[in-house]
């Protein structure tokens, strides 16, 4: 009796099972009980895409808060209330949205530890879609997971699954520090084996998604199953290709990334943001400075070009890494 | 036409959750003749590797399973035939070979996982085959009904086999009230109370070995015979630095060796069997149920119980399986044994012996079981 | 004390001049101690200013949040964080209430509802939102006061956080210290509203606007929003108007200002002056009380200068620890 579980289900088990446990744990977001003051249900949506749905009627409005459409004043207020011992999970709808409240996550919640000199604990998790391939355009589909992990006190997580979805955002919800939550609106749907207790996934550990001998493909998120299918197609030609997902981003498993790269001698790093400064740039530089001698062939970066991402289908999946593209890559690496 | 004696070898199905294998290399060569049992190829699962061994004999006429290639279960891989079979019949029955639809059939499979709800929580615990003895596999400490993997479909042929996961493990409840060898006994009974089994076959691996002579002791009505692989309960040493590194282990760095110990075959420990050890460990409440366990079983850094004597006062005959290398229990608990039960130490094998030495193991408790 | 005309008993009215005098002194001496070059980075004073984080602090307890600005001391002192800690700090020492690592800016005690000074203007009213929130939540009847000057209450966290405490009815106080300059803009300028009273019922928040070189106005005002607030009757809009003795920053020329605003800022708008005369006047508290306030709060200074100065600089270790990840 497999327990088949999307990942959107995943996610509301997640915040379900530790509401639950720590009453403490709040939610709030724009819409994420939806109706609120109007004059349906007051669980009209859970959320735009219904991740939230259901946790209105079991935790009340005062546990589960939609917010006025004013992400300064409401990701702000989430970080006040952590640093005053509560755990609030803020969805920030769409990530892009970062830009009207980066000021309350970079210079606040991020800092207050350090700054404060150790005395400040802010355990916050703010929580949002991220990824293109919803013809959402370029101010909804942003994969803007490198600026975030830029950011030192942020911890940055990027599921590919709804198994590891589940366990990272209980470690979040249970993490003394602020929580970047990049939930890639693809893999909403796509669903794995759940087990139905609590369980966490530590920060800092990659998963091997698939084991292999001829070359490394590290990436996270929805790309790793743009991984997985270039490593089926280059199987047939007799290229056995290791694949790494990072799940976290910061802190990142370097060191599960550097056994592999010493064991395969190519590397292949793969994201789905723009190209400078990105989480595969970053991957390939740490790799080049610690196993410079392991490489049998120069590493490859498979990214988004460096543009907006564009909404017409056709160029949107042009935009969006693809596994022939992955698998080429590869083939490069093999030279 | 001889299709009947023609006869394939396939990608064998090890545990619920196989669904595919990677030929790793013949250990058999074409032409060779083959004798039931001979080993003919090894074959890695994101799990473990081991030997596919032959079922029928006569001569390996075929391999078309490739070396480094991933077939799913069930998949042709070789065909053994009498040389009396031409090699037209053979070139024959290669062509009009339909791969099984293994997909929908490994996911049905999947499902074989059963849950039922005990006094003490919901259970989650395997059945496999139909007909003949009943067999009841406990496993040890940290393990789970998938330690079983390369024995239960084997004893299923012809048996009625069960699996079950001890409470605080695999995917039962996590809590344990009383983590002493009466409790475990106790829920042993239980879970044969709640699927009307009578008496069974106990078949124990390790602290599983220690539950099966308790229930022994306590209710031999109900125990028809006793096979302790690798088992506690029969002398007082227990190696607490595996049992503490693996509770303590909080990632695949850190597990790894305490999980290599074992075995004899280090090599054995894979990424997947280490990740779904690290999944199990990683739900909540299994910690605090390990260390609950442990604290109570090897109180002190010492097994809390020693059946031995009891158990063979049973009347319940017993068989004890033991790997030379185990570095979990040593090998010479088992001389408490001598004269009261069939002991059998083995070579070249570690804790997991019932896993490193399938093979014999799976034929010692066929001979064994009432 | 039956000759005593104002709303607080006599040790609350020591502790106030006391509190008063500490800050001023504070701020007094890091100017000449900044003039020395012996103090890193940029310091912001609230020389003039006292009697609005004083009259407000006063009501509050250590269960109460603020957020303050990056002209924090005062907030800090007016709260209870420890002057030693506070000055070591501004010092970079290790010592200091942040280790050495947050500086005047980024001074905080989260265990005397200090949430920071903030070198983000405006930062603190999301903030402070949420400490209201989570008060409310607990019910432990603790109110939060988000403080910013005249220039950052035209950031949008600011305007956001008022319509979020009225949706939310969050026990909120938004004080704004408007001493005319948002560092070197005049209100007239940066401000299009008249009346910051007009600005607050625009988010049907009530507003008062006081006399903030008059600790009584600032007292009586603050301690009836604040207690609506405790009560449950939501957020409340507080403008304190005062003067600002010195610069934007330290260095600042201030060449901004009216000839002679300064001199006269000093002469007739300081708060602790008009404090004294009404009290003295009143018979409260006695000259000889006053100057033994002032010796024991000048020694307070002269002491936490000669430790700060003293104490040892960060180790280099200090560089990687209190976060959460490093490389």
């Amino acid at each position: 009796m497999a327990r088949i579980l999307s990942m959107k289900d995943a996610i509301n088990e997640a915040l379900d099972l530790e509401m639950r446990r720590d009453p403490t744990v709040i939610i709030m977001g724009e819409d994420i009980a939806g109706g609120a003051g109007a004059q349906g249900e007051e669980d009209a949506w859970g959320g735009v895409l219904g991740v939230t749905k259901g946790l209105i009627g079991k935790y009340g409005a005062k546990r589960v808060m939609d917010t006025p459409l004013s992400e300064s004043a409401y990701i702000g207020a989430a970080v006040g209330a952590a640093a005053c011992g509560l755990r609030p999970v803020a969805e920030l709808m769409f990530l892009d949205f970062m830009g009207v409240c980066f000021d309350q996550i970079f210079n606040q919640a991020a800092k207050f530890k350090y700054m404060f000199g150790g005395k400040a604990q802010t355990p916050v998790v703010i929580r949002g879609m991220v990824g293109g391939g919803f013809r959402a355009a370029a101010q909804h589909s942003q994969m803007l997971t490198p600026l975030f992990t830029h950011i030192p006190g942020l911890k940055v997580v990027c599921p590919s699954n709804a198994y590891d979805a589940k366990g990272l955002l209980i470690q979040s919800i249970r993490d003394n520090d602020p929580v970047i939550f990049c939930e890639h609106k693809n893999l909403y749907t796509h669903a794995v084996d759940v087990p139905a207790e609590s369980y966490t996934i530590p920060f800092g550990e990659a998963a091997i998604s698939r084991e292999g001998k001829s070359a490394t493909i590290v990436t996270y998120g929805l790309m790793v199953h743009r991984a997985l299918e270039a490593a089926e197609t280059l199987a047939k030609e007799k290229i056995d290709v290791e694949v790494i997902d990072l799940r976290t981003l910061s802190p990142i498993d370097l060191d599960t990334v550097i056994e592999s790269v010493e064991k395969t001698g190519r590397l292949v790093a793969v994201d789905e943001a723009n190209p400078r400064c990105s989480i595969a740039s970053d991957v390939i530089a740490s790799v080049m400075e610690h196993a410079f001698k392991a490489m049998k062939s120069a590493p490859r970066a498979v990214t988004a070009p460096h543009t907006p991402v564009p909404f017409s289908p056709t160029l949107e999946d042009l935009y969006i890494p693809s596994a022939a593209a992955i698998a080429e890559a590869v083939r490069g690496t093999m030279k | 036409m001889s299709d009947s004696q023609i006869k394939m070898i396939v990608m064998p199905k090890w545990g619920l959750s196989m669904s595919e294998g990677k030929v790793v290399k013949w250990l058999a060569k074409e032409g060779a003749k083959i004798s039931v049992g001979d080993e003919l190829l090894e074959v890695e699962t994101e799990k473990i590797a081991s030997a596919v061994e032959a079922t029928d004999s006569g001569t390996l006429r075929r391999i078309v399973g490739e070396v480094d290639t991933v077939y799913p279960v069930k998949q042709l891989l070789a065909v053994i035939a009498d040389d009396s079979v031409s090699d037209s019949e053979i070139d024959a029955f290669l062509a009009s070979y339909v791969p099984p639809a293994v997909d929908e059939e490994g996911e049905a499979e999947k499902d074989a996982y059963e849950y039922i709800d005990l006094p003490i929580g919901t259970v989650r615990y395997a059945k496999y085959g139909d007909g003949g003895k009943t067999l009841l596999f406990i496993h040890g400490f940290g393990g789970d009904l998938d330690n079983w993997l390369f024995n239960v479909n084997t004893l299923a042929e012809n048996h009625t086999v069960y699996a079950v996961d001890l409470p605080g493990h695999g995917r039962s409840v996590k809590s344990l009230t009383d983590a002493s060898l009466a409790g475990l006994s106790k829920f042993v009974l239980e879970f044969m109370d709640a699927l009307s089994i009578d008496s069974a076959n106990l078949v124990g691996h390790s602290l599983g070995g220690a539950i099966a002579m308790k229930t022994a002791i306590t209710a031999p009505k109900r125990v028809k015979t006793i096979t302790l692989i690798g088992s506690a309960g029969l002398g007082n040493e227990i190696n607490m630095g595996y049992i503490d590194g693996f509770i303590g282990s909080e990632s695949r760095r850190e597990i790894k060796p305490f999980l290599e110990e074992l075995f004899f075959d280090r090599s054995l420990v894979g990424r997947q069997m280490i990740d779904d050890i690290l999944k199990s460990k990683r739900l909540d409440n299994v910690t605090d149920v390990l260390r609950h366990l442990a604290d109570t079983v090897f109180k002190g850094g010492h097994q809390a119980e020693k059946l031995g004597d009891a158990a063979a006062a049973s009347g319940v005959p017993i068989l004890a399986i033991h790997g030379t290398d185990d570095h979990i229990i040593p090998a010479a608990h088992t001389e408490t044994l001598k004269g009261k039960a069939s002991v059998h130490v083995m070579g070249d094998a570690g804790h997991m012996v019932q896993m490193e030495k399938s093979k014999e193991t799976n034929k010692l408790i066929s001979d064994h079981i009432h | 004390m039956s000759n005593n005309p104002f709303p607080l008993p006599k040790e609350k009215l020591l502790e106030a001049y006391t509190k008063m005098k500490t800050i001023r002194e504070f701020e007094e001496r890091l100017h000449v101690e900044f003039a020395k070059g012996d103090i890193p980075g940029f310091v912001h004073l609230y020389a003039g200013e006292e009697a609005s984080g004083t009259g407000i602090m006063m009501h509050l307890e250590d269960k109460d949040r603020i957020a303050s600005t990056h002209r924090g001391h005062g907030h800090c002192i007016a709260k209870g964080v420890d002057v030693n800690g506070m000055m070591a700090e501004i010092y970079g020492k290790v010592t200091g209430s942040c280790r050495g690592k947050g500086g005047s800016m980024h001074i905080a005690d989260l265990s005397k509802g200090m949430m920071g000074a903030n070198g983000i203007l405006g930062a603190g009213a999301p903030l402070i939102c949420g400490a209201a929130l989570a008060s409310k939540y607990r019910g432990d009847g603790g109110v939060g006061i988000t403080f910013f000057g005249d220039g950052a209450s035209n950031q949008g966290t600011v305007l956001e956080s008022m319509n979020l405490a009225a949706v939310w009815n969050l026990p909120v106080i938004f004080v704004v210290e408007n001493n005319g300059y948002a560092e070197s803009t005049s209100i007239d300028y940066a401000v299009a509203v008249d009346s910051y009273i007009d600005r607050a019922a625009g988010f049907g928040i009530p507003g008062v606007t006081v006399d903030g070189t008059d600790f009584f106005a600032v007292h009586e005002a603050a301690g009836e929003i604040i207690k609506r607030a405790r009560e449950g009757g939501g957020p409340a809009f507080l403008e304190c108007k005062m003067v600002r003795f010195f610069g934007h920053f330290e260095g600042d020329a201030q060449t901004y200002r009216a000839k002679g605003e300064n001199e006269e800022n000093r002469a007739n708008k300081d708060c602790i002056k008009i404090f004294r005369k009404r009290v003295g006047g009143a018979g409260v508290i006695s000259d000889a009380e006053f100057e033994k306030i002032d010796k024991a709060v000048m020694h307070t200074i002269e002491e936490s200068v000669q430790r700060a100065k003293k104490d040892p600089l960060p180790s280099a270790k200090e560089l990687l620890t209190d976060v959460y990840v490093s490389y």
